[in-house]
């Protein structure tokens, strides 16, 4: 397989892996099985696919609320993932961190935020940190439209431009901050366009498009790599399912309509690059079908994996508290 | 041993783990040019390594925490006032990251924090949040009491690797002490009893240790011995320490600058009332800040903080 059709099918396994996980994830919670918060990603897998695509194995990203999609992008393993979500010993974090914080930092993962827009200045720091030990890795923060309206955004992207830092801010315009349209909460018509107010590029980019995401990132990518400092991508996306599993039964008022979410799904994701992939004869359905039926399997095993795992033990509540313990009470 | 103020002492500490550690670095608002006299000197020897931050806190508290992420040692240089400012980062990034992350990654930064008050500067710029903190899992802090636990706080603070927020009793810059003039760390959750006495304990906290002492002295010539306790950290706390002094002395009186309620007054005071009742011989006593703001007028700010005056009549009423 040539290096293209590689990356072009890792491409849509990865947003066929993200989808299945989701798809799961609502089951999970419908059924129980999964408790607390859950942020599906389904409908905006071209974004983190896109973006990690352009990046190193060393790079760096760091997310929010909605965190599934970010480390299985960046190459997170699915199994540790869904252990993660149902509190076992063997997820990313021990289970003491759930569906809203996934990280692993041995593969650059620095952290999903609870806290929309928190992660942008430990984005930056991160940059600030490995621009001061010389490497030239970048970092990746995707956050939210309505993250964009909080202080944290814009004080991350003055520091990011003035120290010239290797940091792309990847604004997921999923077009909801919970209920409340971005059109109701942001002055300018684009989010891209404050970029202007940082002296930094603002590119806006079809989010349904893994192929957009992947060349729009790639360009901020070398830009940063080659000192040159951030860029605001904002990648025009939509979420078919509500804010969090489950919201639905408690929303009394349509704040968006059934024609938009059929319009969005018209364009979605996974069939814009599978279409991509056999009009321009690079994939047969045949080779689509085997990537699907992969994605299966290994979610499956995760699956299992997550259910056989183990909980953490009483005896490990106060454990990865301080890199260097305290006595506790 | 030489004689130093807090504030040189500070500056040493700094410099000598700058120079034997190449991923210190600090940041903060206009502290090249040396503001508050702590940083002076350092932008000439270590160049890019003292950087200059625009006026958001928030962002670049957060900074420090991604900076650490990656294998940086950040010190943030702040006054406690502008703790506020950054309180999403300091909360739901520097405590919390670690464990909730399942302890994938080390976060060494040392927040110092300056504290202000009995100065005539108004309520905006008085205050001592350390009891906030210290109500978050995830932060060590500590409160030096004068310039040799200052360098040897500040270097454990910047060689360990948790968030330490760092409270700098702004009363105490120009007051000069020994410091030894060898290499020492002084670690963290070891109290120091620096004052030994028989009658009562007085724990007390930042500027207040002076006072203390001062009062101490005075009691002496009325024949009221006074132990005199510096907890140096209050995340981690030696509560053995202020144990084993009470049950000694079997009196205790707590001095603590910040607001009354929720102090670390009310912490040490609840916890000796737990695990030390049966080795009182006198109800607790609390001096710390009256629960209202400090005024801008003379007049009634002093009013507001404990002196020597409050220290002494708590001591009577817990001696009585």
């Amino acid at each position: 397989m040539d290096e293209n059709k590689e990356l072009l099918m890792r491409m849509l396994r990865l947003m066929m892996l993200i989808r299945a996980f989701d798809e799961n994830v609502k089951v999970m919670v419908q059924s129980a099985e999964l408790v607390g918060a859950a942020h599906c990603y389904i409908g905006e897998e071209a974004v983190a696919v896109g973006a990690c695509a352009a990046l190193r194995d060393d790079d760096y990203i760091t997310g929010n609320h909605r965190s599934h999609g970010h480390p299985l992008a960046k190459g997170g393993d699915v199994r540790k993932a869904m252990a993660e979500l149902l509190g076992k010993s063997t997820g990313f974090c021990k289970g003491k961190g759930g569906s809203m914080h996934l990280a692993d930092f041995s593969i650059g993962i620095l952290g999903e935020s609870g806290i929309v827009a928190s992660a942008l200045p430990v984005a930056v720091g991160a940059a600030l940190g490995t621009k001061m030990q010389g490497k030239d890795r970048v970092v990746v923060s995707f956050f939210g439209d309505g993250a964009s309206n909080q202080g944290a955004c814009h004080e991350a992207m003055n520091l990011a431009a003035i120290w010239k830092l290797p940091v792309i801010f990847l604004c997921e315009n999923n077009q909801y901050a919970v209920t409340t349209s971005f059109n109701e909460s942001v002055a300018v018509e684009n989010i891209s366009d404050r970029a202007v107010a940082y002296n930094m590029p603002g590119v806006l980019v079809d989010g349904q498009d893994a192929m957009a995401m992947y060349e729009a990132t790639t360009q901020a990518v070398a830009r940063a790599r080659a000192g040159q400092g951030p860029t605001l991508l904002e990648a025009r996306t939509y979420r078919y399912e509500e804010h969090s599993e489950g919201l639905g039964r408690i929303l009394r008022e349509p704040y968006r309509t059934e024609e938009e979410i059929d319009a969005w799904r018209q364009r979605d994701p996974i069939d814009i690059h599978t279409a991509m992939l056999i009009e321009q004869g690079i994939a047969t359905q045949a080779e689509v079908d085997q990537v699907q039926s992969e994605v299966a399997t290994a979610i499956e095993e995760a699956l299992q994996f997550a259910r056989e795992s183990p909980y953490p033990a009483p005896e490990d509540l106060f454990g990865d508290m301080y890199a260097d313990p305290i006595p506790m009470p | 041993m030489p004689e130093i103020t807090f504030v040189e002492a500070l500056n040493q500490a700094i410099k000598e783990e700058m120079r034997r550690d190449e991923s210190v670095f600090i940041m903060g608002e206009s502290i090249r040019g040396g503001i508050y006299g702590v940083t002076g000197g350092l932008s000439s020897e270590f160049g890019d390594r003292v950087i200059d931050t625009p006026l958001s806190e928030n962002g670049f508290m957060g900074a420090a925490v991604g900076a650490a992420a990656v294998g940086m040692r950040p010190i943030v240089q702040s006054l406690s006032s502008f703790m506020w400012v950054a309180m999403d980062q300091l909360v739901s990034q520097a405590a919390k990251m670690r464990y909730m992350f399942g302890g994938q990654v080390n976060l060494p930064i040392v927040y110092r924090c300056g504290m202000n008050y009995g100065n005539n500067i108004a309520a905006h710029h008085t205050d001592r949040p350390y009891p906030m903190f210290m109500n978050m899992p995830g932060l060590k802090i500590a409160i030096p009491t004068g310039p040799a636990d200052a360098k040897g706080l500040l270097k454990t603070a910047i060689r360990g690797n948790d968030p330490v927020m760092f409270f700098e009793d702004n009363n105490l810059s120009g007051v000069r002490a020994e410091v030894p003039e060898e290499e020492y760390t002084i670690p963290f959750g070891v109290a120091d009893v620096k004052r030994e006495g028989s009658d009562v304990t007085v724990v007390a906290l930042a500027g207040m240790l002076r006072r203390a002492l001062a009062v101490a002295e005075a009691l002496e010539e009325e024949g009221i011995s006074v132990e005199v306790v510096d907890p140096r950290t209050i995340v981690p706390l030696d509560k053995d320490t202020i144990l084993k002094s009470v049950e000694k002395t079997g009196r205790l009186v707590v001095v603590d600058p910040a607001h009354k309620s929720c102090s670390v007054a009310s912490e040490i005071s609840a916890m000796v009332a737990q695990e030390g009742f049966w080795t009182l011989q006198a109800p607790i006593q609390r001096v710390a800040s009256l629960d209202c703001h400090f005024p801008f007028s003379p007049a009634l700010e002093k009013l507001v903080f404990p002196n020597e005056e409050k220290i002494t009549d708590a001591i009577y009423a817990a001696v009585a």
